[in-house]
């Protein structure tokens, strides 16, 4: 009875709205009086049911809740014969438990796009040899499934046949679809687009990686920050206090009126909701944009970042040697090429491997020897000719005239942060290389958004040597660079910046850099969707995307203003309302059950302005 | 002891994940410490004793409140 009673609230709205019509036309164009009382009367008591069912069993288990304070209210009004009030208040509370309703649905909507991601079925290989759907539940480590074109991965593992093109962006953000073969790993929660393939269950439900990524959205999005744990504190003897307002204002005034008035207008309703509202928009707007904010403590706390400390590589920079100059002394720069390659695939230096990775596909080759020089490089025997690759140590050494361009060259690539690879082809120079770790594309901008928002010192540190930690912060403007760092070294630096009363906010990779990520206020880890940084940090960027860090504090900076801006909008109305009571002639229970309803609307629709939240450029 | 994740129907006003909460946390052999009533997301997350007692009491004590359980997962602590 209980049950379906409060599972018709809707219905009931809808009737007590009828109702309402049907006695104010009654009353002003028929002025049947009886109809419209009898007709408020109704709407009151059916309307009134819902309410005081959930009433009495926040009472059961002794918490006073707004239900309490509108139920005695109503009661009230309709004791002392004022139906018109009590029917309006009922229809408005429940008119506005229907709106709030709506509305918070659409600022979770963000968050329950992601959830509904969640793949539910399966196609499993069963003992007979044959594929059969099967909900998710009943998969297991181990087992064998097939995905077919336009399904969904339901679990992380491994291809064991097959070959597909996979649309990662659920996991990494990346819209480009992603290649697998036989061996490579899927993931959960990410659409095959073309292709099919069998996969071992390597990981199911929520140790996914999706599952993980869902948890911690949940969890952030309820986590609660101490503004939040404050205003719980206070709504729980709030209410009550209100009610033991209206008590002693009846006792003193003997004015019954006036005390249920105070009742409904206590109601800490827009209070209670108005930062959880910005919170969870908050969050889905950076769910949408490849950013994972745990929680509003951190919303909080990210929004007052003024250092922003990073590690340099991987970070700043790909995070792997690329060749990033070179000069071509020979004629036939593509017989060059062909020899360099050749040789390069020889060895497996870092180095080496950049080039390759650089030439592409070249002619091959045959090599007879190689020689691997220590601390120099590579000597070999290719087609007949003999090709040194290697530094100026190794130049030296094979008697290979550099020649005073070339020195110049080499001058200028080495202060531009690059390491030296030379190839001379039978003892003369041919072609002059320089390797680096570049910048990763866009930094240079985002850094520049990042001041504009207002940080104001920009820190790297790194590993590296000071000479190119410094040029790396004179390309991108950083106000201080300090290399030599072992990863306790940065912890302890950042922790230096505290003592000066700094919000730091670290940003890594989060293998190394976790003693960092733990140590500042704020820990953002470039997240590349399978790290356990995604758990340790405060912040993921999803898919290691640098270029969202900007977005990032943008969104906290507006979350944490849009929070505040709705404890002022709630609390204000409160006072206003309840100040009127006392001092003004033209308050009454409806205007301020309106008012009431009105506020909470008011700090819904201002936390779904966050949806919509995009960085200013 | 076991650990239950409870899917419920949309909730609308923070009271109600309060109420879940003391509904839920008075049961004999949960797990206190353990219990989140996850507002936004709708679910209930707790550790229980299967000793004492089985989700189905858990469910109850939620139904009875007045609150639909959609769906519920038992998984081994």
């Amino acid at each position: 009875m209980q049950r379906f009673i409060i599972k018709q609230k809707r219905t009931i709205t809808w009737i007590s709205a009828a109702l309402l019509v049907i006695a104010f036309t009654s009353h002003y164009a028929f002025h049947n009086e009886l109809v419209a009382k009898w007709a408020l009367i109704t709407a009151s008591v059916i309307g009134a049911l819902p309410i005081a069912l959930q009433a009495f069993q926040a009472l059961r288990i002794k918490v006073v809740s707004i239900d309490v304070l509108v139920t005695i209210a109503v009661i009230g009004a309709l004791l002392i014969g004022n139906y018109e009030e009590s029917a309006i208040v009922t229809f408005l509370f429940l008119f506005g438990d229907f709106l709030e309703q709506r509305t918070l649905n659409k600022t979770r909507s963000a968050i329950r796009e992601l959830t509904e991601m969640a793949p539910e079925s399966a196609l499993k290989l069963m003992a007979d040899g044959e594929f059969v759907e099967v909900g998710i539940e009943d998969v297991d480590v181990g087992d064998v499934l097939m995905v077919k074109t336009g399904a969904k991965v339901p679990v992380d593992g491994t291809v064991l046949s097959g070959e597909a093109h996979i649309n990662e962006a659920s996991i990494t953000g990346e819209p480009v679809p992603a290649g697998k073969e036989t061996g490579s790993k899927v993931f959960a929660g990410t659409t095959l687009d073309n292709g099919t393939i069998r996969i071992q269950a390597d990981r199911v439900g929520e140790d996914t990686t999706f599952g993980k990524i869902i948890e911690l959205v949940e969890e952030a999005q309820d986590a609660k920050s101490e503004a939040e744990r404050f205003i719980d504190r206070f709504s729980k003897w709030y209410t009550p206090a209100v009610l033991a307002l209206g008590a002693i204002v009846w006792l003193i005034s003997r004015n019954i009126e006036l005390a249920i008035t105070i009742l409904v207008l206590g109601c800490p309703g827009a209070l209670v909701i108005g930062v959880p509202v910005s919170n969870v928009a908050g969050i889905g707007n950076g769910a949408r944009h490849g950013v994972l904010l745990k929680g509003s403590e951190v919303i909080h706390d990210f929004s007052r970042v003024d250092t922003v400390v990073f590690d340099k590589t991987g970070t700043l920079t790909q995070g792997r040697p690329q060749v990033a100059d070179t000069v071509v002394y020979a004629d036939d720069a593509q017989a060059v090429k062909g020899y360099l390659a050749s040789v390069e695939k020889q060895s497996d230096h870092p180095l080496a491997r950049a080039i390759v990775e650089y030439l592409g596909e070249t002619p091959a080759h045959e090599v007879s020897k190689t020689d691997v020089i220590k601390g120099g490089g590579i000597v070999a025997l290719v087609a007949g000719h003999r090709v040194a690759v290697g530094n100026v140590a190794l130049m030296e050494k094979e008697n290979v005239p550099l020649g005073e361009k070339a020195l110049r060259d080499i001058d200028a690539f080495q202060k531009n942060g690059n390491s030296i690879v030379l190839t001379a082809l039978d003892g003369s120079l041919v072609a002059l290389m320089g390797i680096r770790d570049q910048i990763r594309t866009g930094v240079k901008e985002d850094l520049a958004k990042l001041k504009k928002l207002g940080v104001k010192h920009l820190v790297v540190l790194s590993g590296d040597n000071q000479g190119t930690v410094d040029l790396v912060a004179r390309e991108l403007g950083l106000t201080e660079a300090h290399g030599h760092m072992l990863p306790e070294d940065k912890a302890a630096y950042i922790e230096k910046l505290q003592a000066q009363g700094r919000m730091v906010a670290f940003v890594g990779d989060g293998i190394n850099d976790s003693p960092s990520l733990a140590r500042a206020q704020i820990g953002i880890a470039m997240g590349s969707g399978t790290d356990v940084a995604i758990e340790t940090s405060d912040v993921v960027l999803m898919n290691s995307d640098f270029s969202r860090l900007p977005h990032a504090l943008g969104l906290a900076r507006a979350t944490a203003r849009n929070m505040l801006q709705n404890i002022l909008i709630a609390v204000g109305v409160v006072l206003v309302l309840l100040a009127s009571v006392f001092f003004s002639s033209w308050m009454n229970m409806s205007i301020g059950m309106l008012v009431h309803e009105g506020s909470i609307l008011v700090v819904i629709l201002n936390g779904m302005r966050l949806l919509r939240y995009k960085l200013k450029t | 002891m076991k650990k239950a994740t409870l899917q419920l129907e949309t909730l609308t006003c923070p009271s109600c994940a309060t109420k879940i909460e003391k509904a839920v946390g008075s049961l004999p052999g949960v797990n206190k410490d353990s219990l989140s009533v996850l507002f936004n997301a709708s679910k209930v997350k707790v550790d229980f004793d299967e000793s004492k007692l089985t989700v189905e009491d858990i469910q109850k004590s939620i139904t009875t409140l007045g609150y639909e359980v959609l769906k519920t997962q038992v998984k081994d602590r």
